[in-house]
């Protein structure tokens, strides 16, 4: 069978994934209008109990990652695989904080009493239970995602390294720096919606 | 038999140096995946029609027998949860879609071969689980193919792995949908304009962006599902402030539009079938390949016809119910568009075309009474019944059944260079179409006078609907039984046939039969019409 190389479908099948990737959060997001519309002053009480501070650092962290990851296109086009890698490097380091940032901040609810099914969380109204619940649901599958991009983009940064991924075919990293871009983003709407709801 | 010369096996022919399995498992050639997904679907059938004969036997008489109330409920689940997710949304799309989308737009493979033999991957590793799921854990789940909440999240049995297998199941389909589109869009032939596609490859698009443009919803319904139960999260907990009314539309979300992911390839195969054996162009081609559009855009906004007595607010049922109504104008346009291409054809009335008559048919019947359950009044009163399985067993067996089983008597002979033996096909139409019609007919009958569905025992007044319906599935098991003895036997022993057999115009049969690995040896250049017959030489 003939290889053919086929960029702009490469990048149509990827778009169309991520599309799959919104609809997949949009169930949760579906979920979230419905209880805010039913729960708006236990949400707006239960937001303030989250760490703005470390979600401010996180939203920082991730739409710096975005830019890294961008700068690393731009580097392979180039030819520049050093600093391509270089900056691939440094996304992983950030997405890996990122991680670091949400397991304090998971820790520090846990140490509340504030987890699934905890006899702390059946003490609360029922709207501020219901946005905690929301805020494992969402942030936890934003947190898969995170890891899975972090692995995604380790992955082509060995493509890169071994030239299989080069300036002359780097659709899998544009596809992978997408990817990065639609974690970054769901976190852009996730941080409102929780954080700032308050 | 007549000696036939050494025949060109065409794709089929045994890789030279390969071990023979390994040479299908790992194949990315898309006829063979084809095949691979047809091979896993119809063992699935099988077992789904097990499951459905023995249903129907313990409800040949009312009363405590055959079966215990727990392996009933168990049995209803896996026939709903086998039928639909293993069977029938993959059943058109992965098996002929995979085959014939691009021998259809002139393409050597669909665009990314590899992720397709991922999807089927994933599908042999979904079903598995589930299968798993039978047999491990407390049991198997007992909640309905809907995994409807509380009782979901509360349940015993093994309801966990189930909705992986879901999970798993749906990344598959998705994975398929986004091929298709990129396939489609990127791989079309020179000349092969949209306006000169095939009406099936124009259903097998319309189905891919249901696919991924829904599919997502389920995966993320499945996953709530595992996280009330393992993470205990109480999304859906009344008790903690959830609402198990969300629930329901997300799972509706996706499972409403995913009966048109059944029917919409079935409709595209008939709309291939019509005008072949009319020998005419397709009357509305344009108005066909919108109606598809039409219905997979509409059919995304009716899901909470559904829960029309669920407690939703009249506003919401009224919104819904006529959303329903307005997704029944692209269908009919479709029958009225099949009838009038075979008004004044002439018609060869060949296996092909009878499946297809058989659909049109079946599906007009489970589409008129689906208006019924739209209506909101008469859904009140019928919701839950037997109404609604005779309903959804005309359109999803009348309709995409029938429409698989014209696929494979239309195709057969493309596929594998062999031709079926006619009569056996038409007196298995016959037995079919009798056996189908007695054993969901009753169903409507008895679902007027209030018998509930899923129910283990019934009280006398519907013992004698029951008992027909019963013999109905007999019938009907004993019609697949000759047709799939005859497909299978033909594959090794039926009469060598040329590359044309119908007088097709679409491009799968301006290539051999079976197609060459590469699908076309020189890139084809398009100039007439899928449906445009003349000239086209038949070759028997």
């Amino acid at each position: 069978m003939t290889e053919h190389k086929d960029y702009a479908g490469s990048k149509m099948g990827m778009w169309l994934f991520l599309f799959t990737e919104i609809l997949l959060f949009g169930g949760l997001f579906l979920l979230y209008s419905a209880y805010l519309h039913r729960y708006p002053g236990e949400f707006h009480e239960a937001g303030k109990t989250e760490n703005l501070v470390l979600g401010g650092a996180n939203t920082v962290i991730l739409i710096g990652s975005s830019f890294t990851v961008a700068l690393s296109i731009t580097a392979l086009r180039l030819g520049k695989i050093k600093h391509c890698l270089i900056l691939l490097g440094l996304t992983v380091v950030l997405a890996l904080s990122f991680l670091v940032n949400k397991f304090f901040e998971w820790s520090a609810k846990f140490s509340q009493g504030i987890y699934p099914g905890s006899e702390h969380m059946k003490t609360l109204p029922a709207g501020e239970n219901v946005f905690n619940s929301l805020y494992f649901a969402m942030t936890g599958l934003h947190g898969l995602h995170v890891i899975i991009g972090s692995v995604l983009l380790s992955v082509v940064a060995v493509f890169v390294a071994r030239g299989r991924v080069n300036r002359d075919d780097f659709v899998i990293l544009e596809n992978a720096g997408l990817y990065w871009h639609l974690v970054d983003l769901i976190w852009i709407f996730l941080f409102p919606l929780f954080y700032l709801i308050a | 038999m007549d000696q036939a010369p050494p025949r060109n096996l065409g794709f089929l022919t045994p890789q030279a140096g390969k071990n023979t399995l390994l040479s299908w498992i790992g194949s990315t050639d898309h006829k063979r995946i084809g095949l691979l997904y047809m091979a896993c679907i119809l063992t699935m059938f099988a077992v789904g029609v097990g499951i459905g004969l023995t249903l129907r036997l313990k409800l040949i008489t009312p009363g405590n027998h055959l079966l215990a109330p727990q392996t009933y409920n168990a049995l209803f689940t896996l026939h709903g949860v086998i039928m639909i997710f293993m069977v029938v949304i993959p059943s058109i799309p992965a098996s002929f879609g995979n085959i014939f989308l691009p021998l259809q737009i002139g393409a050597e493979d669909v665009s990314f071969p590899r992720l397709n033999l991922f999807s089927w991957w994933l599908y042999v590793l979904g079903s598995s689980l589930a299968l798993i799921s039978i047999f491990t854990g407390n049991g198997p789940p007992d909640t309905g193919w809907t995994f409807y909440v509380p009782f979901s999240a509360k349940t015993t049995t093994n309801v966990s792995l189930a909705v992986i297998a879901v999970f798993v199941l749906g990344f598959s389909s998705i994975l398929t949908g986004l091929n298709f589109i990129t396939t489609i869009h990127r791989l079309r032939a020179p000349g092969m304009t949209w306006g000169k596609m095939p009406l099936f490859t124009w259903s097998l698009y319309a189905t891919a962006w249901i696919q991924v443009l829904v599919t997502p919803v389920l995966g993320i319904t499945a996953m709530l599902i595992f996280a009330e139960r393992v993470l205990n999260l109480g999304l859906f907990d009344p008790g903690r402030g959830g609402d198990p009314l969300l629930y329901q539309h997300l799972f509706w979300i996706y499972s409403h539009p995913a009966v048109y992911i059944m029917i919409l390839p079935a409709m595209g195969v008939i709309s291939d079938i019509v005008p072949v054996f009319a020998r005419k162009q397709i009357f509305g081609y344009k108005m066909i390949a919108f109606s598809s559009l039409a219905i997979a855009f509409a059919g995304s906004l009716v899901w909470a016809h559904h829960m029309f007595t669920s407690g939703m607010s009249d506003l919401a049922i009224w919104v819904f119910s006529l959303l329903t109504f307005i997704v029944a104008i692209p269908s009919a346009i479709k029958v009225f568009n099949w009838v009038a291409t075979l008004h004044r054809g002439a018609i060869a009335l060949e296996p092909p075309l009878l499946y297809a008559l058989g659909f049109i048919f079946m599906f007009s019947v489970g589409g008129l009474t689906g208006l019924v359950q739209g209506a909101a009044g008469t859904d009140i009163h019928v919701h839950d019944t037997y109404f609604i399985v005779g309903h959804f067993h005309y359109v999803i067996f009348g309709g995409t059944g029938l429409g698989m089983f014209a696929a494979m008597h239309y195709w057969f002979p493309k596929i594998f260079g062999r031709m079926y033996d006619k009569t056996k096909a038409f007196i298995s139409f016959w037995i079919i179409l009798v056996g189908m019609n007695l054993l969901y007919f009753p169903m409507f009958v008895l679902g007027l006078e209030g018998m509930p569905r899923r129910y283990y025992d019934y009280l006398p007044q519907y013992a004698t609907g029951q008992f027909l319906s019963t013999v109905g599935s007999w019938i009907l098991a004993a019609g697949m039984a000759i047709m799939f003895a005859n497909l299978i036997a033909s594959i090794r022993n039926g009469r060598p046939v040329g590359s044309n057999p119908w007088g097709g115009a679409s491009l799968e049969w301006s290539v051999s039969s079976p197609p060459p690995a590469n699908n076309f040896t020189t890139e084809p250049v398009v100039t007439r019409g899928p449906y445009d017959f003349d000239g086209v030489v038949v070759d028997d």
